[in-house]
């Protein structure tokens, strides 16, 4: 009943193919945009935005980049942070270098460069499937984060190896450094995320989408009917690894102010790939829920004895909250192992029907 | 979505409780710990002492100008993301910050400097923070990892019996590859340029901290005639053991503070006697302090943790730590005229800090606490300097006096690196004058 495709018509091409071809679900993205980007700011303070919502949007691009590589094409990968790594340090490069770029492009081109690095470590997906992509992955995320630790030119020669980011303005409004009111990171990583979101949906359903799928499900199938393997899992590697830079740079620009090896590291990799698979495979919405279940769940649960009043000792909630998450993971595989956006989806089929399920 | 943001409300709603809550007068002193994960070993030495010490002036003096100290715990395992959101969490009123950590230090240094928060890492960080005028909010007394690398090779010089005795040396630098690790490593080649030594650089992944056979392989093959450690978490027990597998002399491993705690040596033991470490602060509780530590936390069962860690090195670091704040809460009050400051008065007070022997002595903590003078110029104090342990077998004993830093060296080098820090980020470092 409050959900529902019927009577919905389409009088036109142009409205046959639009992105969120069913009005609810458009009137839904819509309003929720209008939330995040008018309300959500109004109404949050400096460690919501700040501290919650940033890396939530920020890893949520990251997911919906491995998203794009495993959910979609089918490739495994564990280079997600390197990539990201790449992001962070040529954009860091570009916007201390070539500061008159501004803020975008320097993310922009790290994200190019990452594209560019994960074509080149996209290769061996043409010869080799499955874990053993994972495994030459894996160099990627070792050789890449080694080059940026130890190639001073990516820090601009700091002796430290942790440059901080200087800075920058967007059309008047500081977007980095300390200076940066939290509402306008926010909202620039928001600009991010929504592009993006709305570019991968429609990547998802156009030509090359369909290419990633058909080689994921079965990719002899999907040469013998006229699908180049070359093209659709190298341009897979590429925007996939394009998103991930761009998450990269973000994150060193809008959350933490520094770009910091030990942010990109084997775990991150990891957390990402945790995301997609709770989240979903395969799934745009899943990419965001995912991140927000893996980022927030362990802050919510560190926080909740305090504000239930219970007064317990640092490592003993640290070590519940390990637990719990843990546990959690498992029962939501157990329960719905095609993550939380199949539960949005049995949520859409009830609602059809309420209030006369059959 | 709807739930998320029915969750979003009552977090909210929780927040403004939580907020609320904080704001009775009290002297804010949050603390970013590190109880769990794999730098855990030393991480909860630093937070049972710091926590200790503000229970022992809260039970003893009720707090500081009659206000209590809030010590509120936020576990950040060592990670810099959660560091960062632990610090938004508590920076509501906060006086000082000290994280124990690199990556969250950093990420922190402009946050705080705009939030006019002073951030105080006590011999970690950012060396360069050295320079007040670059830095204002950012304190590293009593000393810096640049001058800890000198007073090393000072003692080294002394062992042997002369700085030109350290010609024609080999060392091994064995460290944590990660910023940590890498921050003296300019001060050791300007090192080799004053005093003809060699050193070969052995780093150490932090991803397999545990694995480093084919390092004392080497190591076993080049005899180095000493062997300089910058290590963190299981890096360094390791190392111990292995250089102990080796037959290595131990009196030739020196360790930097860091790699100063107990737990370092403890599980190599006896074999591990003769292993030397550069500290700052003293070992053991053989000072005046410990008594009111005793009378007023361990015997009243007010010990944060299992209370197992009093008097170990880093527990005693972070009583310093803990103390420096104390002396520099005191004074911000009597500065302001008001017992209940703010982070911009503490840093005033900070920059104005000048404990002598006489003021140590008084603490209770001569030999333990490093008397230190900090200026608006100078935010590592005047006089930095290392101690020297050594192992016995079963615990540390402090083997030398006072090994003094070799500033003159290091301080062009934190001021140059301090002014392209600042074009880069586009400040106009302030006059002190």
């Amino acid at each position: 009943m409050f959900y529902r495709e019927a009577g919905d018509f389409k009088t036109s091409y142009a409205a046959d193919q639009s992105i969120l071809s069913i009005k609810l679900d458009r009137y839904f993205v819509i309003g929720l945009i209008a939330f995040g980007v008018i309300v959500v700011p109004m109404i949050g303070n400096d460690y919501w935005l700040g501290s919650l919502l940033i890396p939530v949007l920020v890893l949520s691009i990251a997911a919906l980049g491995l998203n794009i590589l495993t959910g979609y094409a089918g490739q495994l990968s564990l280079g997600t942070g390197a990539f990201m790594a790449t992001g962070a340090y040529m954009a860091y490069k570009v916007a201390t270098n070539l500061a008159f770029l501004g803020a975008p492009v320097a993310i922009i081109i790290g994200g190019l460069s990452a594209a560019f690095a994960g074509v080149l470590f996209g290769l061996p997906s043409l010869r080799i499937k499955g874990f053993y992509l994972a495994v030459t992955t894996l160099a990627a995320q070792f050789f890449l984060l080694w080059l940026f630790t130890h190639v001073d030119w990516f820090v601009n020669y700091s002796i430290s190896g942790v440059p901080s980011i200087p800075p920058m303005e967007f059309f008047g409004v500081l977007i980095s450094g300390a200076e940066a009111t939290t509402e306008a990171r926010y909202l620039f990583v928001l600009g991010f995320a929504i592009i993006l979101g709305l570019a991968a949906r429609n990547l998802a359903r156009c030509k090359m989408g369909r290419g990633w799928m058909a080689i994921r499900d079965m990719d002899i199938a999907a040469e013998i009917i006229g699908i180049d393997p070359l093209k659709a899992k190298l341009s897979a590697f590429a925007i996939s690894s394009f998103y991930c830079g761009v998450a990269g740079a973000l994150w060193a620009f809008c959350f933490i102010n520094t770009v910091e090896p030990g942010a990109y590291d084997i775990n991150r990799s990891f957390q990402i790939l945790f995301m997609v698979i709770i989240g979903g495979l395969g799934s745009i919405l899943g990419s965001f829920l995912g991140a927000a279940f893996i980022v927030l769940l362990p802050i919510f649960l560190n926080n909740a004895p305090q504000w239930i009043g219970l007064n317990l000792t640092s490592d003993v909630i640290s070590h519940m909250e390990i637990m719990i998450f843990g546990a959690l993971i498992v029962f939501f595989l157990i329960v719905e192992p095609h993550g939380l956006a199949r539960l949005w989806q049995i949520a859409k089929e009830k609602l059809r029907r309420w209030p006369f399920p059959y | 979505m709807k739930l998320k943001a029915l969750g979003m409300l009552a977090g909210a709603a929780a927040m403004s409780i939580a907020s609320f809550a904080a704001n009775a007068a009290e002297l804010n002193v949050p603390s970013l710990v590190y109880r769990t994960g794999p730098y855990a070993s030393g991480g909860i030495p630093l937070a049972d002492g710091f926590a200790d010490y503000f229970t022992m002036i809260n039970e003893r003096d009720g707090g500081i100008g009659g206000l209590k100290v809030k010590v509120e715990e936020c576990e950040t395992g060592y990670k810099t993301d959660r560091g960062v959101e632990c610090y938004d969490r508590t920076k509501e009123g906060a006086l000082v910050y000290g994280p124990y950590s690199t990556g969250i230090a950093y990420a922190l240094i402009e946050k705080m400097t705009a939030d006019k928060i002073p951030l105080l890492t006590m011999g970690y960080g950012r060396t360069t923070a050295a320079d007040g005028t670059v830095f204002p909010y950012v304190f590293n007394f009593p000393s810096t990892y640049w001058n800890q690398a000198t007073a090393i090779f000072n003692f080294m010089g002394g062992e042997l019996g002369g700085m030109d005795q350290l010609k024609g040396k080999r060392v091994a630098y064995i460290y944590l590859d990660h910023p940590y690790g890498k921050e003296p490593i300019p001060t050791l080649d300007k090192l080799v340029e004053k005093y003809g030594f060699t050193y070969d650089k052995y780093p150490v992944a932090p991803a397999s901290m545990t694995e480093q056979k084919s390092i004392w392989l080497q190591i076993r093959k080049t005899k180095p005639d000493y062997i300089v450690m910058w290590g963190w978490g299981a890096m360094r027990e390791t190392a111990v053991k292995e250089a102990t597998n080796i037959r290595y002399d131990m009196s030739k491993f020196i360790g930097n503070w860091w790699s100063a705690g107990e737990e370092v040596a403890t599980p190599t033991g006896e074999r591990a006697k003769g292993y030397r470490a550069a500290t700052f602060n003293g070992v053991g509780m053989d000072y005046p302090l410990y008594d009111d530590m005793k009378k007023y936390v361990y015997d009243a069962g007010k010990a944060s943790g299992d209370g197992s860690k009093a008097g170990t090195v880093l527990y005693n670091r972070a009583v310093v730590n803990a103390a420096y704040i104390h002396e520099t809460i005191k004074l911000a009050q009597e500065m302001s005229g008001k017992a209940d400051i703010s982070g911009e008065d503490m840093q005033k007070a900070m920059e104005q800090l000048d404990l002598d022997a006489a003021d140590v002595k008084a603490m209770g903590m001569t030999g333990l606490l490093p008397p230190v003078k900090v200026t608006c110029a100078n935010h590592e104090g005047q006089n930095p300097a290392v101690l020297i342990q050594e192992w016995t077998g079963s615990e540390f004993k402090i083997v030398t006096d006072w090994i003094p830093a070799d500033t003159a060296m290091t301080r062009p080098l934190i001021e140059s690196d301090a002014a392209a820090y600042a074009k880069e980020q586009g400040i106009t470092p302030r006059s002190c004058s």
